[in-house]
Protein backbone atom coordinates (compact mmCIF):
# COMPACT_ATOMS: atom_id res chain seq x y z
CA UNK A 1 0.00 0.00 0.00
CA UNK A 2 2.66 2.27 0.89
CA UNK A 3 4.69 1.49 -2.20
CA UNK A 4 1.40 2.20 -4.28
CA UNK A 5 1.01 6.22 -2.31
CA UNK A 6 4.98 6.54 -2.87
CA UNK A 7 4.13 5.65 -7.01
CA UNK A 8 1.43 7.74 -6.89
CA UNK A 9 2.98 10.86 -5.45
CA UNK A 10 6.02 10.71 -7.50
CA UNK A 11 3.82 10.52 -10.73
CA UNK A 12 1.98 13.37 -9.47
CA UNK A 13 4.91 15.82 -8.37
CA UNK A 14 7.29 14.67 -11.68
CA UNK A 15 4.76 14.95 -13.94
CA UNK A 16 2.38 17.48 -15.24
CA UNK A 17 0.31 15.96 -17.38
CA UNK A 18 -0.89 13.61 -14.60
CA UNK A 19 -1.43 16.49 -12.71
CA UNK A 20 -3.06 18.43 -15.80
CA UNK A 21 -5.31 14.55 -15.57
CA UNK A 22 -6.71 15.06 -12.05
CA UNK A 23 -7.71 18.38 -12.63
CA UNK A 24 -9.70 18.07 -15.40
CA UNK A 25 -11.11 14.56 -13.69
CA UNK A 26 -12.31 16.89 -11.05
CA UNK A 27 -14.06 19.08 -12.99
CA UNK A 28 -15.75 16.89 -14.81
CA UNK A 29 -16.99 15.06 -12.38
CA UNK A 30 -18.30 17.63 -10.96
CA UNK A 31 -20.03 18.97 -14.10
CA UNK A 32 -21.70 15.84 -15.27
CA UNK A 33 -22.77 14.85 -11.70
CA UNK A 34 -24.71 18.61 -11.15
CA UNK A 35 -26.28 17.94 -14.22
CA UNK A 36 -26.77 14.24 -14.26
CA UNK A 37 -29.33 14.67 -11.17
CA UNK A 38 -31.59 16.84 -13.84
CA UNK A 39 -31.07 14.30 -16.43
CA UNK A 40 -32.29 11.62 -14.89
CA UNK A 41 -35.15 13.33 -13.60
CA UNK A 42 -35.87 14.71 -16.31
CA UNK A 43 -35.85 11.46 -18.82
CA UNK A 44 -33.00 13.36 -20.44
CA UNK A 45 -30.06 10.71 -19.97
CA UNK A 46 -30.94 8.98 -23.39
CA UNK A 47 -30.55 12.12 -24.97
CA UNK A 48 -26.73 12.23 -24.04
CA UNK A 49 -26.42 8.95 -24.94
CA UNK A 50 -27.11 9.66 -28.42
CA UNK A 51 -24.98 12.62 -27.78
CA UNK A 52 -21.87 10.94 -27.07
CA UNK A 53 -21.92 8.78 -30.09
CA UNK A 54 -22.81 12.11 -31.91
CA UNK A 55 -19.61 13.65 -30.65
CA UNK A 56 -17.65 9.98 -31.28
CA UNK A 57 -18.66 10.52 -34.97
CA UNK A 58 -17.46 14.50 -34.85
CA UNK A 59 -14.13 13.35 -33.46
CA UNK A 60 -13.87 11.43 -36.31
CA UNK A 61 -14.63 14.07 -38.77
CA UNK A 62 -11.96 15.90 -37.17
CA UNK A 63 -9.41 13.09 -37.49
CA UNK A 64 -9.98 12.44 -41.16
CA UNK A 65 -9.68 16.35 -41.88
CA UNK A 66 -6.28 16.46 -40.01
CA UNK A 67 -7.17 19.27 -37.56
CA UNK A 68 -4.64 19.84 -35.03
CA UNK A 69 -7.04 21.34 -32.12
CA UNK A 70 -10.44 19.26 -33.12
CA UNK A 71 -12.08 20.31 -29.67
CA UNK A 72 -13.99 23.26 -31.45
CA UNK A 73 -15.34 21.47 -34.20
CA UNK A 74 -16.89 18.31 -32.00
CA UNK A 75 -18.10 21.24 -29.42
CA UNK A 76 -19.83 22.77 -32.36
CA UNK A 77 -21.68 19.38 -33.89
CA UNK A 78 -22.41 18.31 -30.48
CA UNK A 79 -24.45 21.15 -29.51
CA UNK A 80 -26.24 21.54 -32.70
CA UNK A 81 -27.04 17.79 -32.42
CA UNK A 82 -28.18 18.94 -28.86
CA UNK A 83 -30.77 21.37 -29.88
CA UNK A 84 -31.94 19.53 -32.60
CA UNK A 85 -32.41 16.64 -30.64
CA UNK A 86 -34.56 18.60 -27.91
CA UNK A 87 -36.79 19.82 -30.86
CA UNK A 88 -37.82 16.65 -32.14
CA UNK A 89 -38.21 14.97 -28.44
CA UNK A 90 -40.57 18.00 -27.58
CA UNK A 91 -42.91 16.89 -30.15
CA UNK A 92 -43.56 13.71 -29.58
CA UNK A 93 -42.31 11.30 -27.25
CA UNK A 94 -41.88 8.25 -29.41
CA UNK A 95 -40.68 9.75 -32.46
CA UNK A 96 -37.76 11.30 -30.36
CA UNK A 97 -36.63 8.53 -28.83
CA UNK A 98 -36.22 6.49 -32.08
CA UNK A 99 -34.80 9.95 -33.51
CA UNK A 100 -31.83 9.66 -30.34
CA UNK A 101 -31.11 6.11 -31.50
CA UNK A 102 -31.01 6.38 -35.05
CA UNK A 103 -28.85 9.74 -34.37
CA UNK A 104 -26.39 7.57 -32.36
CA UNK A 105 -26.36 4.56 -34.06
CA UNK A 106 -25.70 6.63 -37.45
CA UNK A 107 -23.24 8.66 -36.08
CA UNK A 108 -20.75 5.62 -34.18
CA UNK A 109 -21.75 3.76 -37.90
CA UNK A 110 -20.35 6.74 -40.20
CA UNK A 111 -17.64 7.81 -37.80
CA UNK A 112 -16.28 4.33 -37.82
CA UNK A 113 -16.40 3.72 -41.66
CA UNK A 114 -14.31 7.27 -41.83
CA UNK A 115 -11.91 6.12 -39.76
CA UNK A 116 -11.39 2.87 -41.37
CA UNK A 117 -11.47 4.91 -45.25
CA UNK A 118 -9.62 7.67 -44.45
CA UNK A 119 -7.03 6.79 -41.45
CA UNK A 120 -3.55 6.32 -42.94
CA UNK A 121 -2.93 4.64 -39.06
CA UNK A 122 -1.32 1.25 -38.75
CA UNK A 123 -3.18 0.76 -35.24
CA UNK A 124 -6.53 1.57 -36.34
CA UNK A 125 -8.39 -0.65 -33.99
CA UNK A 126 -6.62 0.26 -31.37
CA UNK A 127 -7.45 4.39 -32.54
CA UNK A 128 -10.98 3.29 -32.32
CA UNK A 129 -10.80 2.05 -28.97
CA UNK A 130 -9.06 5.25 -27.70
CA UNK A 131 -11.71 7.31 -28.98
CA UNK A 132 -14.55 5.10 -27.65
CA UNK A 133 -12.99 4.27 -23.86
CA UNK A 134 -10.70 7.01 -23.58
CA UNK A 135 -8.11 4.59 -23.05
CA UNK A 136 -5.01 7.31 -22.60
CA UNK A 137 -6.82 10.42 -23.81
CA UNK A 138 -7.13 12.05 -20.49
CA UNK A 139 -3.01 11.49 -19.93
CA UNK A 140 -2.04 13.08 -23.67
CA UNK A 141 -3.98 16.47 -23.15
CA UNK A 142 -2.29 19.87 -24.48
CA UNK A 143 -1.85 22.86 -22.40
CA UNK A 144 -4.73 24.27 -24.37
CA UNK A 145 -7.04 21.60 -23.74
CA UNK A 146 -6.93 21.96 -20.27
CA UNK A 147 -7.38 25.34 -20.37
CA UNK A 148 -10.47 24.94 -22.45
CA UNK A 149 -11.42 22.28 -20.69
CA UNK A 150 -11.05 24.28 -16.92
CA UNK A 151 -12.85 27.73 -18.87
CA UNK A 152 -16.27 25.68 -20.62
CA UNK A 153 -16.60 23.77 -16.66
CA UNK A 154 -16.41 27.55 -15.22
CA UNK A 155 -19.15 28.43 -17.23
CA UNK A 156 -21.02 25.36 -17.11
CA UNK A 157 -20.73 25.80 -12.86
CA UNK A 158 -21.53 29.02 -13.21
CA UNK A 159 -24.72 27.63 -15.54
CA UNK A 160 -25.77 25.41 -12.77
CA UNK A 161 -25.63 27.78 -9.85
CA UNK A 162 -27.05 30.81 -11.54
CA UNK A 163 -29.85 28.59 -12.91
CA UNK A 164 -30.19 26.28 -10.01
CA UNK A 165 -33.94 27.60 -8.73
CA UNK A 166 -35.56 27.39 -12.19
CA UNK A 167 -33.97 24.15 -13.69
CA UNK A 168 -35.56 22.83 -9.97
CA UNK A 169 -39.04 24.15 -10.75
CA UNK A 170 -39.13 23.00 -14.67
CA UNK A 171 -37.75 19.93 -13.68
CA UNK A 172 -40.35 19.42 -11.15
CA UNK A 173 -43.30 19.95 -13.13
CA UNK A 174 -42.35 22.06 -16.43
CA UNK A 175 -46.56 22.40 -16.98
CA UNK A 176 -47.06 24.42 -13.79
CA UNK A 177 -43.77 26.49 -14.30
CA UNK A 178 -45.02 27.18 -18.01
CA UNK A 179 -48.43 28.11 -16.40
CA UNK A 180 -46.75 30.24 -14.34
CA UNK A 181 -44.35 31.95 -17.06
CA UNK A 182 -41.50 30.44 -16.34
CA UNK A 183 -39.53 29.96 -19.90
CA UNK A 184 -39.33 26.49 -19.70
CA UNK A 185 -38.41 26.16 -23.51
CA UNK A 186 -35.34 28.36 -22.98
CA UNK A 187 -34.06 26.63 -19.56
CA UNK A 188 -34.17 23.18 -21.55
CA UNK A 189 -32.27 24.78 -24.29
CA UNK A 190 -30.22 26.03 -21.61
CA UNK A 191 -30.06 22.16 -20.37
CA UNK A 192 -29.33 21.01 -23.60
CA UNK A 193 -26.40 22.76 -24.68
CA UNK A 194 -24.81 22.29 -21.07
CA UNK A 195 -25.25 18.67 -21.68
CA UNK A 196 -23.48 18.85 -25.37
CA UNK A 197 -20.50 20.86 -23.49
CA UNK A 198 -19.97 18.40 -20.66
CA UNK A 199 -20.22 15.27 -23.01
CA UNK A 200 -17.46 16.70 -25.46
CA UNK A 201 -15.48 17.38 -21.83
CA UNK A 202 -16.25 14.50 -20.20
CA UNK A 203 -15.28 12.18 -23.71
CA UNK A 204 -11.46 13.37 -22.81
CA UNK A 205 -11.83 11.34 -19.61
CA UNK A 206 -13.54 8.33 -20.18
CA UNK A 207 -14.36 8.07 -23.89
CA UNK A 208 -17.80 8.74 -25.57
CA UNK A 209 -19.30 4.72 -24.78
CA UNK A 210 -18.47 5.25 -20.94
CA UNK A 211 -20.02 8.88 -20.66
CA UNK A 212 -23.49 7.87 -19.60
CA UNK A 213 -22.24 6.27 -17.06
CA UNK A 214 -20.38 9.43 -15.47
CA UNK A 215 -23.72 11.31 -15.58
CA UNK A 216 -26.58 8.47 -14.57
CA UNK A 217 -24.38 6.76 -11.66
CA UNK A 218 -23.34 9.88 -9.34
CA UNK A 219 -26.98 10.80 -9.93
CA UNK A 220 -28.95 7.10 -9.15
CA UNK A 221 -26.45 6.59 -5.93
CA UNK A 222 -27.43 9.78 -4.76
CA UNK A 223 -31.20 8.99 -5.15
CA UNK A 224 -30.76 5.73 -3.09
CA UNK A 225 -29.84 7.60 0.33
CA UNK A 226 -31.41 11.51 0.24
CA UNK A 227 -34.75 12.71 -0.53
CA UNK A 228 -34.35 16.46 -0.98
CA UNK A 229 -33.39 17.69 -4.44
CA UNK A 230 -30.37 20.07 -3.08
CA UNK A 231 -29.07 17.35 -0.49
CA UNK A 232 -28.92 14.79 -3.52
CA UNK A 233 -27.44 17.56 -5.72
CA UNK A 234 -24.45 18.06 -3.71
CA UNK A 235 -24.67 14.31 -2.44
CA UNK A 236 -23.86 12.94 -6.03
CA UNK A 237 -21.26 16.06 -6.68
CA UNK A 238 -19.08 15.07 -4.10
CA UNK A 239 -19.56 11.15 -4.48
CA UNK A 240 -18.36 11.98 -8.64
CA UNK A 241 -15.59 13.82 -7.66
CA UNK A 242 -14.23 11.44 -5.33
CA UNK A 243 -14.71 8.42 -7.29
CA UNK A 244 -13.20 10.13 -10.40
CA UNK A 245 -10.18 11.01 -8.02
CA UNK A 246 -9.94 7.25 -7.47
CA UNK A 247 -10.31 5.56 -10.26
CA UNK A 248 -8.00 7.88 -11.62
CA UNK A 249 -4.66 7.21 -8.83
CA UNK A 250 -6.03 3.77 -9.08
CA UNK A 251 -5.45 3.45 -12.74
CA UNK A 252 -1.92 5.49 -12.41
CA UNK A 253 -0.38 3.20 -10.19
CA UNK A 254 -1.65 -0.27 -11.67
CA UNK A 255 -1.83 1.06 -15.11
CA UNK A 256 -5.47 0.00 -16.44
CA UNK A 257 -7.56 2.06 -18.81
CA UNK A 258 -9.03 5.33 -16.93
CA UNK A 259 -11.88 5.63 -17.88
CA UNK A 260 -13.17 2.15 -17.10
CA UNK A 261 -11.60 1.90 -14.29
CA UNK A 262 -13.89 5.42 -13.00
CA UNK A 263 -16.68 3.64 -14.36
CA UNK A 264 -16.05 0.84 -11.97
CA UNK A 265 -15.33 2.72 -9.14
CA UNK A 266 -18.74 4.63 -9.80
CA UNK A 267 -20.42 1.09 -9.79
CA UNK A 268 -18.96 0.11 -7.01
CA UNK A 269 -20.00 3.25 -4.69
CA UNK A 270 -23.60 2.42 -6.39
CA UNK A 271 -24.01 -0.71 -4.81
CA UNK A 272 -22.39 0.77 -1.13
CA UNK A 273 -25.34 3.75 -1.93
CA UNK A 274 -28.06 1.34 -3.00
CA UNK A 275 -27.07 -1.46 0.02
CA UNK A 276 -27.11 1.72 2.51
CA UNK A 277 -30.69 3.15 1.24
CA UNK A 278 -31.91 -0.32 1.77
CA UNK A 279 -30.92 -0.66 6.05
CA UNK A 280 -30.92 3.27 6.86
CA UNK A 281 -34.20 2.90 5.73
CA UNK A 282 -35.12 6.87 6.56
CA UNK A 283 -32.22 9.34 6.49
CA UNK A 284 -33.27 13.11 7.04
CA UNK A 285 -32.60 15.48 3.97
CA UNK B 1 -63.85 44.63 -15.98
CA UNK B 2 -63.88 40.83 -15.69
CA UNK B 3 -60.69 39.20 -14.16
CA UNK B 4 -60.65 36.82 -16.73
CA UNK B 5 -63.16 36.43 -19.78
CA UNK B 6 -63.08 34.36 -22.42
CA UNK B 7 -65.23 35.29 -25.52
CA UNK B 8 -65.96 32.62 -28.40
CA UNK B 9 -63.36 30.93 -27.37
CA UNK B 10 -62.61 27.60 -29.44
CA UNK B 11 -60.28 24.98 -27.93
CA UNK B 12 -58.87 21.86 -29.65
CA UNK B 13 -55.25 19.99 -29.84
CA UNK B 14 -53.69 20.78 -33.33
CA UNK B 15 -56.26 21.83 -35.23
CA UNK B 16 -59.09 19.28 -33.69
CA UNK B 17 -61.57 20.72 -31.96
CA UNK B 18 -63.30 19.59 -29.08
CA UNK B 19 -64.84 23.00 -27.95
CA UNK B 20 -66.21 25.90 -29.50
CA UNK B 21 -68.55 28.91 -28.82
CA UNK B 22 -67.07 29.41 -25.57
CA UNK B 23 -68.58 32.51 -23.75
CA UNK B 24 -67.65 33.32 -19.81
CA UNK B 25 -66.21 35.99 -17.55
CA UNK B 26 -64.60 35.58 -13.97
CA UNK B 27 -65.09 38.61 -11.33
CA UNK B 28 -62.27 39.66 -8.85
CA UNK B 29 -63.35 37.02 -6.04
CA UNK B 30 -65.21 34.69 -7.83
CA UNK B 31 -66.14 31.20 -6.91
CA UNK B 32 -66.44 29.20 -10.38
CA UNK B 33 -66.86 25.65 -11.11
CA UNK B 34 -66.44 23.97 -14.44
CA UNK B 35 -68.47 21.13 -14.63
CA UNK B 36 -68.68 18.21 -17.37
CA UNK B 37 -68.23 14.77 -18.38
CA UNK B 38 -65.18 12.63 -18.80
CA UNK B 39 -63.46 13.95 -21.62
CA UNK B 40 -65.51 17.25 -22.62
CA UNK B 41 -62.41 18.85 -22.04
CA UNK B 42 -62.60 20.38 -19.09
CA UNK B 43 -58.67 19.95 -18.14
CA UNK B 44 -58.42 21.58 -22.25
CA UNK B 45 -60.07 24.82 -21.07
CA UNK B 46 -57.61 25.13 -17.99
CA UNK B 47 -54.75 24.79 -20.25
CA UNK B 48 -55.93 27.03 -22.89
CA UNK B 49 -56.44 29.54 -20.06
CA UNK B 50 -53.29 29.15 -18.99
CA UNK B 51 -51.49 29.40 -22.33
CA UNK B 52 -50.34 25.81 -22.23
CA UNK B 53 -52.26 24.93 -25.13
CA UNK B 54 -52.89 27.54 -27.77
CA UNK B 55 -56.73 28.37 -27.87
CA UNK B 56 -57.53 27.14 -31.78
CA UNK B 57 -59.81 30.81 -31.70
CA UNK B 58 -61.68 33.25 -30.10
CA UNK B 59 -60.01 35.51 -27.09
CA UNK B 60 -58.83 35.18 -23.80
CA UNK B 61 -58.78 38.78 -22.21
CA UNK B 62 -57.01 39.05 -18.72
CA UNK B 63 -58.44 42.65 -16.53
CA UNK B 64 -57.85 44.24 -13.64
CA UNK B 65 -54.38 43.78 -13.70
CA UNK B 66 -54.23 40.35 -13.39
CA UNK B 67 -51.40 39.10 -15.53
CA UNK B 68 -50.67 35.96 -17.51
CA UNK B 69 -47.90 34.70 -14.93
CA UNK B 70 -49.85 35.28 -11.55
CA UNK B 71 -51.59 32.72 -11.99
CA UNK B 72 -51.69 29.84 -9.46
CA UNK B 73 -52.36 25.93 -10.91
CA UNK B 74 -53.25 22.74 -9.55
CA UNK B 75 -53.01 20.32 -12.38
CA UNK B 76 -55.17 17.19 -12.67
CA UNK B 77 -52.28 14.57 -12.90
CA UNK B 78 -48.80 16.18 -11.95
CA UNK B 79 -46.26 14.42 -14.00
CA UNK B 80 -43.83 13.52 -10.90
CA UNK B 81 -41.87 10.83 -11.20
CA UNK B 82 -41.94 8.25 -8.55
CA UNK B 83 -38.49 8.84 -7.17
CA UNK B 84 -37.83 12.30 -7.50
CA UNK B 85 -36.32 13.39 -4.70
CA UNK B 86 -38.00 17.24 -3.50
CA UNK B 87 -38.67 17.95 0.30
CA UNK B 88 -42.02 19.98 0.59
CA UNK B 89 -40.19 23.17 1.27
CA UNK B 90 -38.44 22.90 -2.10
CA UNK B 91 -41.80 22.40 -4.24
CA UNK B 92 -43.74 24.94 -2.62
CA UNK B 93 -40.65 27.69 -3.10
CA UNK B 94 -40.52 26.63 -6.46
CA UNK B 95 -43.98 28.34 -6.67
CA UNK B 96 -41.73 31.51 -6.36
CA UNK B 97 -39.72 30.58 -9.57
CA UNK B 98 -41.51 33.14 -12.07
CA UNK B 99 -41.19 35.86 -9.71
CA UNK B 100 -37.82 35.70 -9.39
CA UNK B 101 -37.38 36.91 -12.94
CA UNK B 102 -33.79 37.55 -13.56
CA UNK B 103 -31.97 37.26 -10.13
CA UNK B 104 -30.64 33.40 -9.60
CA UNK B 105 -31.75 33.39 -5.49
CA UNK B 106 -34.71 33.44 -3.55
CA UNK B 107 -34.94 36.45 -1.27
CA UNK B 108 -36.51 36.67 2.11
CA UNK B 109 -39.83 37.76 1.31
CA UNK B 110 -39.73 34.68 -1.06
CA UNK B 111 -39.11 32.25 1.99
CA UNK B 112 -41.17 33.60 3.99
CA UNK B 113 -43.84 33.70 1.83
CA UNK B 114 -43.39 30.01 1.22
CA UNK B 115 -43.37 28.82 5.04
CA UNK B 116 -46.37 31.06 5.46
CA UNK B 117 -48.37 28.88 2.48
CA UNK B 118 -47.07 26.20 4.33
CA UNK B 119 -48.75 26.45 7.35
CA UNK B 120 -51.76 28.06 5.59
CA UNK B 121 -52.04 24.27 4.38
CA UNK B 122 -51.27 22.61 7.79
CA UNK B 123 -47.78 20.87 6.42
CA UNK B 124 -45.68 22.71 9.27
CA UNK B 125 -44.85 19.73 10.17
CA UNK B 126 -44.12 17.65 7.17
CA UNK B 127 -42.01 20.71 5.46
CA UNK B 128 -38.63 18.99 5.68
CA UNK B 129 -40.18 15.81 4.37
CA UNK B 130 -39.65 13.94 1.27
CA UNK B 131 -42.67 14.50 -1.35
CA UNK B 132 -43.17 11.20 -2.82
CA UNK B 133 -43.12 9.92 0.89
CA UNK B 134 -46.49 12.04 1.48
CA UNK B 135 -50.38 10.51 0.84
CA UNK B 136 -52.16 11.59 -2.13
CA UNK B 137 -54.09 14.32 -0.02
CA UNK B 138 -50.77 15.31 1.76
CA UNK B 139 -49.43 15.86 -1.62
CA UNK B 140 -52.62 17.74 -3.28
CA UNK B 141 -51.83 20.54 0.19
CA UNK B 142 -48.40 21.00 -1.19
CA UNK B 143 -49.02 21.40 -4.69
CA UNK B 144 -52.07 24.12 -3.46
CA UNK B 145 -49.39 25.95 -1.05
CA UNK B 146 -47.08 25.82 -4.35
CA UNK B 147 -50.08 27.45 -6.24
CA UNK B 148 -50.47 30.01 -4.01
CA UNK B 149 -46.99 30.98 -4.20
CA UNK B 150 -47.38 31.92 -7.72
CA UNK B 151 -50.82 34.10 -7.02
CA UNK B 152 -52.09 36.61 -4.76
CA UNK B 153 -54.87 36.94 -7.33
CA UNK B 154 -56.52 33.73 -9.21
CA UNK B 155 -56.20 29.50 -8.60
CA UNK B 156 -57.20 27.52 -11.30
CA UNK B 157 -57.67 23.80 -9.70
CA UNK B 158 -58.08 20.63 -11.64
CA UNK B 159 -60.06 18.17 -9.83
CA UNK B 160 -58.29 19.00 -6.64
CA UNK B 161 -60.30 16.51 -4.20
CA UNK B 162 -59.93 13.64 -7.13
CA UNK B 163 -58.85 10.32 -5.47
CA UNK B 164 -59.04 12.04 -1.66
CA UNK B 165 -60.93 10.29 1.10
CA UNK B 166 -64.44 12.65 2.65
CA UNK B 167 -62.27 13.70 5.38
CA UNK B 168 -59.32 14.80 3.15
CA UNK B 169 -62.25 16.15 0.47
CA UNK B 170 -64.02 18.44 3.18
CA UNK B 171 -60.97 19.88 4.45
CA UNK B 172 -59.43 20.36 0.84
CA UNK B 173 -62.96 22.62 0.41
CA UNK B 174 -62.79 24.32 3.02
CA UNK B 175 -59.43 25.69 2.36
CA UNK B 176 -60.43 26.48 -0.89
CA UNK B 177 -63.69 28.19 0.84
CA UNK B 178 -61.38 30.23 3.49
CA UNK B 179 -58.75 31.27 0.59
CA UNK B 180 -61.88 32.49 -1.52
CA UNK B 181 -63.72 34.79 1.36
CA UNK B 182 -60.57 35.26 3.49
CA UNK B 183 -57.85 36.51 0.89
CA UNK B 184 -60.26 37.11 -2.00
CA UNK B 185 -58.75 34.90 -4.31
CA UNK B 186 -60.43 33.66 -7.21
CA UNK B 187 -61.30 30.21 -7.30
CA UNK B 188 -61.99 28.39 -10.58
CA UNK B 189 -62.50 24.66 -9.99
CA UNK B 190 -62.88 21.60 -12.24
CA UNK B 191 -65.11 19.35 -10.20
CA UNK B 192 -66.88 15.94 -10.78
CA UNK B 193 -69.05 16.44 -7.32
CA UNK B 194 -71.83 18.75 -8.13
CA UNK B 195 -73.29 18.80 -4.85
CA UNK B 196 -70.05 20.51 -3.80
CA UNK B 197 -70.11 22.65 -6.65
CA UNK B 198 -73.53 24.03 -5.39
CA UNK B 199 -72.84 24.66 -1.74
CA UNK B 200 -69.15 26.42 -2.74
CA UNK B 201 -69.54 28.20 -5.80
CA UNK B 202 -71.32 31.15 -6.80
CA UNK B 203 -70.49 30.67 -10.42
CA UNK B 204 -70.80 27.73 -12.80
CA UNK B 205 -69.85 26.44 -16.16
CA UNK B 206 -71.15 23.45 -17.97
CA UNK B 207 -69.34 22.22 -20.69
CA UNK B 208 -70.61 19.22 -23.24
CA UNK B 209 -72.88 19.09 -25.63
CA UNK B 210 -74.92 22.11 -24.29
CA UNK B 211 -73.10 24.82 -22.48
CA UNK B 212 -74.46 26.46 -19.44
CA UNK B 213 -73.01 29.63 -18.06
CA UNK B 214 -74.45 31.44 -15.45
CA UNK B 215 -74.38 31.93 -11.51
CA UNK B 216 -75.62 29.00 -9.09
CA UNK B 217 -79.32 29.85 -9.15
CA UNK B 218 -79.67 29.58 -12.37
CA UNK B 219 -78.12 26.76 -12.68
CA UNK B 220 -80.16 25.14 -10.10
CA UNK B 221 -83.15 26.78 -12.28
CA UNK B 222 -82.15 24.75 -15.15
CA UNK B 223 -81.30 21.42 -13.99
CA UNK B 224 -84.33 21.50 -12.21
CA UNK B 225 -86.58 22.06 -14.94
CA UNK B 226 -84.60 19.10 -16.80
CA UNK B 227 -85.63 16.85 -14.06
CA UNK B 228 -82.21 16.11 -12.88
CA UNK B 229 -83.04 17.25 -9.40
CA UNK B 230 -81.98 14.28 -7.41
CA UNK B 231 -78.49 14.43 -9.26
CA UNK B 232 -78.43 17.86 -8.56
CA UNK B 233 -78.63 19.15 -4.68
CA UNK B 234 -81.47 18.14 -3.81
CA UNK B 235 -80.08 16.33 -0.65
CA UNK B 236 -77.81 18.50 0.04
CA UNK B 237 -75.71 17.85 2.98
N1 LIG C 1 -52.48 16.06 -25.43
C1 LIG C 1 -53.61 15.78 -26.12
N2 LIG C 1 -53.60 15.68 -27.47
C2 LIG C 1 -54.72 15.43 -28.18
N3 LIG C 1 -55.93 15.24 -27.61
C3 LIG C 1 -56.03 15.32 -26.28
C4 LIG C 1 -54.87 15.59 -25.46
N4 LIG C 1 -55.27 15.61 -24.16
C5 LIG C 1 -56.59 15.35 -24.17
N5 LIG C 1 -57.06 15.17 -25.43
C6 LIG C 1 -58.45 14.90 -25.83
O1 LIG C 1 -59.23 16.04 -25.55
C7 LIG C 1 -60.48 15.70 -25.00
C8 LIG C 1 -60.71 16.47 -23.72
O2 LIG C 1 -59.77 16.08 -22.74
P1 LIG C 1 -59.68 16.75 -21.32
O3 LIG C 1 -58.50 16.20 -20.63
O4 LIG C 1 -59.77 18.22 -21.48
O5 LIG C 1 -61.03 16.20 -20.64
P2 LIG C 1 -61.58 16.48 -19.18
O6 LIG C 1 -62.88 17.17 -19.35
O7 LIG C 1 -60.56 17.15 -18.34
O8 LIG C 1 -61.86 15.00 -18.65
P3 LIG C 1 -61.67 14.41 -17.16
O9 LIG C 1 -62.94 14.67 -16.45
O10 LIG C 1 -61.49 12.95 -17.39
O11 LIG C 1 -60.49 15.05 -16.54
C9 LIG C 1 -60.48 14.19 -24.82
O12 LIG C 1 -61.29 13.64 -25.84
C10 LIG C 1 -59.03 13.79 -25.00
O13 LIG C 1 -58.97 12.56 -25.68
MG1 LIG D 1 -59.41 16.67 -16.73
Amino acid sequence: MAEAFDKLYTYITEFPFVRYALIVGVLIALCSSLLGVTLVLKRFSFIGDGLSHVAFGAMTIAAVVKLTNSMPLILCITVISAVLLLRTGKNAKIKGDAAVAMISVSALAIGYLLMNVFSSSSNLSGDVCTTLFGSTSILTLSTTEVWLCIALSAVVLAVFVLFYNKVFSVTFDEDFARATGVKASLYNLILAVVIAVIIVLAMNLVGSLLISALVIFPALSAMRVFKSFKSVTVCSAVLSVICTLLGICISIVYGTPVGSTIVAVDIAAFAIFTVIGKFSGRVKP
Amino acid sequence: MALLTCKELCIGYEGREILHGLDFSAEQGDYLCILGENGSGKSTLMKTILGLVPALSGEIVFGDGLKKGEIGYLPQQTDVQRDFPASVKEIVLSGCASSLGLRPFYSKAHKKLAMDNIEKMGLTELKNRCYRELSGGQQQRVLLARALCATQKALLLDEPVSGLDPNATANMYELVQKLNRDDGITVIMISHDIQAALQYADKILHIGKSVFFGSRDEYLAKIGKAGFAQQGGADNG
